[in-house]
């Protein structure tokens, strides 16, 4: 555990040091969702119908962003090898790096959705929905784009493979994100595609380290 | 893990068979130097032992276990961003191992105070291989597997690295190396094998 530990902090303190690399989503983010409502006119109750869309396709874009260089940089430099060759499961390490991974890049998203959900026109039922169906749909993004930068690490062109490749991967999450903030939006209740989404979740949390484990191994080996 | 017996191994990168019913055996104590022209799988050689690569037949009796190996491969294992002290200190919480005094390991291999605070990615490549080198001094573990681990090393860099295999040696640790050139230093225990198809 101690292992995965030191992986998570590693890439807390790398990130510190390069905070250009990181903001980068959440600026990302915040200029989709702020200059939407200025395409539309920010009086437009179409704002409201479109409000879920644009901040769940604003978080797919920014989980995109900077998820290819995931597992390129301790390819290059050689720290992978060391990881692959550790006593600890690489699962596990890679876990801990996909939840820096979160904490550094998605966490930010959530912790502004209910901001940027009043900003859209949104009630407090909507966007205590929203806030909830991101928590619980972020780390799903998060660990499907890690799984997607494992398995093309080793491909000479990854930047345009993996958008194709995480897409309709990601897309489940998408719609039942936004598709419960809609239901609170309409006075329905949501509680049915959260819990999609907090089945997309465990899933994710359980499977995907092991699928990008054993895709950097097939890259490596 | 007191002798390393290889038998009739076969490797393949991609289609092509680099490695074919190689067989040797390496005990404690000795320094196996692994010669062998570009392409004939040195590399390949090491990586298969370390756990790195899948051989597609053969025996390696026994595997090395995490614990009891070293690995230095082509690349370093630095993070550019973090400093070398950094780098050692991840490197041994990722091997579960605790480090008595990783400055004096640094120091060991010849990497100066400011040296070990700066960030890896401005080192020189003798630095960069000093601090991978650096590893094998914080940690003992009785087998070393080194690629090309001379490369970038001025004479000062080869001096130490000769004392650090030939010390290594005496106390009974085992190293399988690949070098293009001559080991430095005088190795009582060195064997070669030598990988080109003409051997």
């Amino acid at each position: 555990m101690s292992a995965a530990i030191a992986v998570f902090r590693r890439e807390l303190r790398i990130a510190l040091r390069r905070r250009a690399e990181w903001a980068q989503p959440l600026v990302f983010y915040g200029i989709v969702a702020l200059l939407f409502p200025l395409g539309i006119a920010p009086e437009s109750p179409a704002l409201k119908v479109f409000a879920p869309a644009i901040v769940w396709v604003g978080a797919l874009l920014a989980a995109l962003l900077g998820v290819e260089r995931l597992f390129r940089s301790d390819l290059d430099d050689g720290s992978l090898e060391q990881m692959l060759i550790a006593e600890v499961p690489l699962a596990l390490l890679i876990a801990a790096k996909l939840a820096a991974q979160w904490l550094l890049t998605a966490a930010p998203l959530v912790l502004v959705s209910p901001l940027l959900g009043y900003g859209l026109g949104l009630d407090t039922g909507p966007v205590v929905i929203l806030f909830w169906s991101l928590l619980l749909g972020t780390p799903t993004l998060v660990f499907t784009g890690g799984f997607a930068a494992a398995l093309t690490v080793g491909a000479p062109r990854a930047g345009l493979m993996l958008p194709i490749l995480v897409l309709p991967l990601m897309t489940p999450a998408v719609i039942f994100g936004g598709g419960a903030v809609r239901a609170a939006v309409a006075g329905l209740p949501p509680d049915a595609p959260l819990y999609f989404l907090g089945a997309l979740l465990a899933l994710s949390l359980t499977l995907l380290p092991m699928a990008a484990a054993g895709a950097l191994r097939n890259a490596m080996g | 893990m007191s002798r390393l017996e290889v038998q009739q191994l076969v490797v393949s990168r991609g289609d092509r068979v680099v490695l074919e019913g190689l067989s040797f055996s390496v005990a404690n104590g000795e320094v196996l130097h692994i010669l062998g022209r570009n392409g004939a799988g040195k590399t390949s050689l090491l990586e298969v032992l370390c756990g790195l690569r899948r051989a597609d037949s053969g025996r390696i009796d026994p595997q090395p276990e995490s614990r009891q190996r070293h690995w230095i491969g082509h690349k370093n294992a630095l993070n550019p961003t973090l400093s070398a002290l950094e780098n050692l200190h991840f490197w041994a919480a990722l091997n579960g191992e605790r480090l008595d005094d990783p400055r004096a390991a640094l120091s060991a291999v010849g990497l100066q105070k400011a040296q070990q605070n700066r960030p890896s990615g401005q080192l020189s490549t003798g630095q960069k291989r000093r601090a991978a080198l650096a590893r094998l001094v914080a940690v003992p573990r009785p087998w070393w597997f080194l690629d090309e681990p001379l490369a970038g090393l001025d004479v000062q860099g080869l001096a130490l690295f000769a004392d650090l295999l030939g010390r290594h040696a005496a106390g009974g640790g085992a190293v399988l190396v690949t070098s293009h050139q001559p080991l430095p230093g005088t190795l009582p225990t060195l064997r070669h094998l030598d990988l080109s198809p003409a051997a």
